[in-house]
C-alpha cells in the first residue's frame, strides 16, 4: 500500500505500490498516526494545525530485540537446577540506578551500555518452536534508540549493540555463549523498516499523560475519526494505546458502526484545531 | 505542664519566615493576640539580607521577588520598595551571541523563533493566570459533601472550561508534559530552549525530561506574570516590611527564640516550649517550618497516625539548588554584554540537553560537573549592597544534591565551588579576577542555616502529586494538620515556595474561617 486516496475531502480508497487502486466506502488505518498522515496522505489533505499535531506526536524508538537460537538450555547459577523460574519472564535488575543510567545513555543518543533485558525461553513452554533439545530465547532490550546521534545505524554499531546484550546475558549465564547457534539483532530502525511502525515503537506513541485519553492521538480526534471523511484510525496510536489487547480496534469498530447507522455523523470541519 | 490549659495567646506562629509573618499579621489584624517565635536573630527565614564580607551584602537564600501576591500587599498595606521591577533574562552564549528575553519579546533568535516565543509566552501566561486563581485559595477537599469544597472544585473546572474548547484541550494536554518536549516542538534556538528549561527546573529535583516540568514552568509564571524584581535592600527588606505590618497590627515577634517542641496534651496542641525551656501556651499553633520538621521533630511522630507519618516521611524534599555569593572589585568586559546587562538575569544553560546532563548526576547523589546557573548582580540596581564601584553577585547553582553520596564536606564544597567558578568564567571571563570574597551554600548548609529540611526551596518538591489537594500530603492539604490546633503556613503547604505570601495568607484565612464556623 502506498497512498490513501483522498478526493473532495473524502477517503476513496488506497493505491498499491504496483499501481493498482482499490476503492472502499471506508478506509480504516491500523498504521500509527504518523505513518498514516505524514507518509500515506498528502500534506494538504488535512488542516495545518492537525498536521503539526501529528508531527509533534511522540513516537520514540526505545527498545531493541534479540532473537537467539540455542543448541541447548543455558544455565543460570543464580537459579537452582531445574527451577521453574526458567519458564518465566527473566530480568537482570538489581537496582533502579542501573535502569536509570541505562536511560541516560538513550538520552545521549546511544544504546545502553548496561542494558536491562526482558528475557523468555518460550521453547520451555512450547517445545514445538525448536527442534528437539534446542531452544529459542526472545530478548527485549532497553534502551535502544531509533537512530544513533540522529543518523541511521551502521552495521558495526548494530553488531556492537548485539554484543552488549549477549555480554550482559553471559554475565549471568557462563555457558550461554557456547550454546548460541544464531542471533538476530533488531534495532528500532529494523523494526520500522520491516514492520512499518514509526521508530519501531511498540506502542505506536508514548503513553504519557499528554498522549492519553482525549489527547490520543490528537486532541479533538480521540474518537477514531480523522479530519478526512470516511477515514478512521484503529491502531495503537489511538486510545487506549499499545500492547496486544485489541481495544483500539474494537473501540474503532463501534464508532464506525455508529457512524454507519447514522449517516453524516462526522460533521463538516469536525474538530478543526 | 497542666498550668498550660487556658491558652494565653490566641495563636503562636513558629518561625518568622515571610509566610509566618503574613499569617501572623493577618490574624493580628483580625484582633487575635499573636506571638511569633523565630530561632534566628533576624526575621525573614529564607528571605533575608546579610553581610557577605565587610561592605558587601547579599540575599543568601531567595534572591529574586517574582511571586509576591498583590492580595498580601493590599491586605497588609505594604509595598516593598523595588530597586528594579522587572529583570530581562539573558541566556549567555560563550561566543557572545546572547539571547535576550524581555516579557513576550526575545532577541538574538530567528524571526520564526521570536514569533513562536511570543505565542508560547502568551499562552503560558493565560494558563498561569488559571493557576494563579488557585494560589490564593485553600484547596478544596475531595470526596466531601461540604458545599464549599464542591463549589471550589466546580469553580476550578469552570475556570478551565472557560478557556474555550481549543485552549482547554491544550491546557489538559500540556499540564502533565515535560518542558523538554515542549521546547523541542517549538524552538530552533538552543539557548532559548535551555533558558526555558532552566526556568522550569530551578529549585527542584527535576530535569527537563522529568514529568510535569511544564507545570513547574507555569508555576513560576503564575505568581506575577513572570516578572523578576529586585527588592531594594535585599530580600531582608521584604521581610522587614512584613514584620513591621505584623507588629503594627499587634503581633509580638520574639527573635533568637528557637522552639524545642510543640506541646501536645490530651490529643491537642496546647502551646510551645522554647530551647531555653520557656513555655508559651495557645490552643492554636501555626508552624512556618516545613512539614517534615513540624511533624517529625517539633511535634513528634507519636502524636499522629502511622499512615499519616508514612506520607510525611515519603514527602519528596531533596534540595538541589546551591547558592553562590561573590564580593567583586568590579565587573569584567564580556563580549555582547553592556554594563547594564549585568543587571539582568543571566542564565547558563546551553540547551535542553545541557540542563538534562546537569541533572543526571543528581539522580545518583552526585553534583553536576557542568552546572546550570542563574546569575544576578543585584548591586547594579541597589548601590546599598556594595561599596561604590564594587559589586556583589548572587547565583543559584544546580545541581548540588542535598544528600550527596559521600556527604558534604569542606573538600566537596570547595570542589563544587571550583566547578561553579570555572563554569561562570567560561561565560563571564575575567570575573574570577575580581573576586574579593566568596561563599557557597549547599542545600545542606541551607538546611542548617535556614532550618529547611533537605534545603528545598519549596519545603517539598513541586509536583502534581504534591500539589493542591495533596500538598503537602493528603489529609493535611487545608493547612490544618491531623492534630487539634496545629496548622501549617509555610511553603510546604499549598501552593508552595517562592516569596509569595500565599500559604501564609491562605492559612490565616482558613484559621479565621474555622473559628467563625465553630
Amino acid at each position: 500500500m502506498e497512498k490513501i486516496v483522498v478526493r473532495d475531502g473524502k477517503a476513496q480508497g488506497v493505491a498499491l505500490e504496483n499501481g493498482e487502486e482499490l476503492s472502499g466506502r471506508l478506509i480504516v488505518s491500523a498504521m500509527d498516526v504518523k505513518r498514516t498522515f505524514l507518509q500515506c496522505l498528502d500534506r494538504n489533505d488535512v488542516p495545518d494545525s492537525f498536521y503539526r499535531r501529528v508531527q509533534n506526536f511522540k513516537i520514540r524508538g526505545s527498545s531493541g530485540k534479540l532473537n537467539i537460537a540455542l543448541d541447548g538450555l543455558p544455565t543460570f547459577p543464580a537459579l537452582p537446577e531445574g527451577s521453574s523460574l526458567m519458564h518465566s519472564d527473566m530480568h537482570f535488575i538489581d537496582s533502579m540506578e542501573r535502569m536509570e543510567r541505562a536511560y541516560d545513555d538513550w538520552k545521549a543518543g546511544t544504546w545502553s551500555q548496561d542494558p536491562y533485558v526482558d528475557m523468555v525461553i518460550p521453547t520451555l513452554n512450547d517445545p514445538t518452536m525448536a527442534p528437539p533439545g534446542k531452544h529459542f530465547m526472545s530478548v527485549f532490550v532497553q534502551y535502544c534508540p531509533h537512530e544513533i546521534d540522529g543518523r541511521r545505524w551502521t552495521t558495526e554499531e548494530k553488531d556492537a549493540f548485539g554484543t552488549t546484550v549477549l555480554d550482559q546475558i553471559a554475565n549471568y549465564s557462563p555457558d550461554f555463549r557456547d550454546l548460541i547457534l544464531h542471533v538476530e539483532v533488531r534495532t528500532p530502525q529494523d523494526i520500522e523498516d520491516e514492520i512499518g511502525i514509526t521508530e519501531g515503537n511498540i506502542f505506536h506513541g508514548e503513553l504519557t499523560m499528554d498522549q492519553l485519553l482525549f489527547n490520543r492521538p490528537v486532541p479533538g480526534y480521540a474518537q477514531y475519526r480523522t479530519p478526512i471523511e470516511a477515514l478512521y484510525m484503529c491502531g495503537s496510536s489511538t486510545h487506549p494505546g499499545g500492547g496486544v489487547m485489541a481495544a483500539p480496534g474494537a473501540n474503532a469498530a463501534r464508532e464506525i458502526l455508529a457512524d454507519l447507522k447514522r449517516p453524516n455523523t462526522v460533521p463538516e470541519n469536525f474538530g478543526d484545531d | 505542664m497542666t498550668e498550660l490549659a487556658g491558652g494565653k495567646w490566641d495563636a503562636i506562629v513558629v518561625g518568622a519566615g515571610h509566610n509566618g509573618l503574613v499569617c501572623a499579621a493577618l490574624l493580628a489584624q483580625a484582633g487575635k493576640s499573636v506571638l511569633v517565635l523565630e530561632a534566628e536573630q533576624q526575621v525573614g527565614g529564607a528571605a533575608v539580607t546579610r553581610e557577605l564580607t565587610e561592605g558587601f551584602s547579599v540575599s543568601p537564600c531567595a534572591h529574586l521577588l517574582y511571586q509576591l501576591q498583590p492580595e498580601v500587599c493590599k491586605e497588609l498595606k505594604v509595598s516593598p520598595t523595588l530597586a528594579c521591577e522587572d529583570l530581562a533574562t539573558i541566556a549567555l552564549s560563550r561566543q557572545g551571541n546572547h539571547v535576550r528575553i524581555a516579557g513576550n519579546a526575545v532577541t538574538g533568535v530567528t524571526g520564526a523563533d521570536a514569533e513562536q516565543f511570543r505565542r508560547f509566552r502568551k499562552r503560558s501566561l493565560r494558563f498561569a493566570r488559571l493557576l494563579r486563581g488557585v494560589l490564593n485559595r485553600a484547596p478544596p477537599r475531595l470526596g466531601t459533601s461540604d458545599w464549599r469544597d464542591v463549589l471550589s472544585l466546580a469553580r476550578m473546572g469552570f475556570d478551565i472550561r472557560r478557556l474555550g474548547r481549543d485552549e482547554m484541550r491544550e491546557f489538559l494536554r500540556i499540564i502533565g508534559m515535560n518542558i523538554h518536549d515542549e521546547v523541542t516542538e517549538r524552538f530552533a534556538n538552543p539557548l532559548l530552549r535551555g533558558a526555558i528549561c532552566l526556568d522550569a527546573v530551578l529549585g527542584t529535583h527535576l530535569g527537563p525530561r522529568s514529568p510535569n516540568t511544564m507545570f513547574t514552568y507555569l508555576y513560576r509564571l503564575a505568581g506575577d506574570g513572570g516578572r523578576n524584581a529586585v527588592p531594594r535592600g535585599g530580600m531582608g527588606m521584604v521581610s522587614a516590611v512584613l514584620a513591621q505590618a505584623a507588629r503594627s497590627a499587634g503581633a509580638e515577634i520574639m527573635t533568637a527564640t528557637p522552639v524545642r517542641q510543640i506541646v501536645v496534651e490530651n490529643g491537642r496542641v496546647t502551646g510551645v516550649e522554647t530551647e531555653a525551656g520557656e513555655l508559651f501556651s495557645s490552643y492554636t499553633v501555626i508552624s512556618n517550618a516545613d512539614p517534615k520538621r513540624t511533624v517529625m521533630r517539633l511535634v513528634g511522630a507519636r502524636h499522629f497516625e502511622t499512615g499519616f507519618i508514612k506520607r510525611v516521611h515519603h514527602l519528596r524534599s531533596h534540595g538541589n539548588a546551591a547558592k553562590l555569593h561573590l564580593a567583586l572589585d568590579g565587573l569584567p568586559h564580556v563580549d555582547g554584554l553592556a554594563f547594564k546587562d549585568f543587571g539582568e538575569r543571566l542564565l547558563i544553560a546551553g540547551d535542553e540537553h545541557y540542563v538534562e546532563r546537569a541533572f543526571n548526576p543528581a539522580k545518583y547523589f552526585e553534583f553536576s560537573t557542568a552546572p546550570v546557573i542563574e546569575v544576578t548582580f543585584p548591586s547594579i540596581h541597589d548601590e546599598s549592597l556594595a561599596p561604590p564601584g564594587k559589586h556583589v553577585m548572587s547565583a543559584v547553582v544546580q545541581y548540588a544534591p542535598f544528600a550527596l553520596k559521600d556527604g558534604w564536606t569542606e573538600a566537596s564544597r570547595q570542589r563544587f565551588l571550583d566547578i561553579a567558578m570555572t563554569t561562570i568564567a567560561e561565560y563571564l571571563p575575567g570575573l574570577e579576577q575580581q573576586v574579593i570574597a566568596s561563599e557557597l551554600l549547599t542545600p545542606a548548609d541551607i538546611e542548617t542555616q535556614f532550618h529547611i529540611n533537605g534545603g528545598h526551596w519549596h519545603h517539598g518538591e513541586l509536583a502534581l502529586d504534591q500539589f493542591l489537594f495533596v500538598r503537602p500530603v493528603s489529609g493535611a492539604a487545608q493547612y490544618a494538620l491531623p492534630l487539634d490546633g496545629l496548622f501549617l503556613c509555610g511553603a510546604g503547604a499549598h501552593p508552595g515556595g517562592g516569596v509569595s505570601g500565599a500559604p501564609g495568607r491562605n492559612a490565616a484565612r482558613t484559621i479565621l474561617k474555622r473559628e467563625r464556623v465553630r
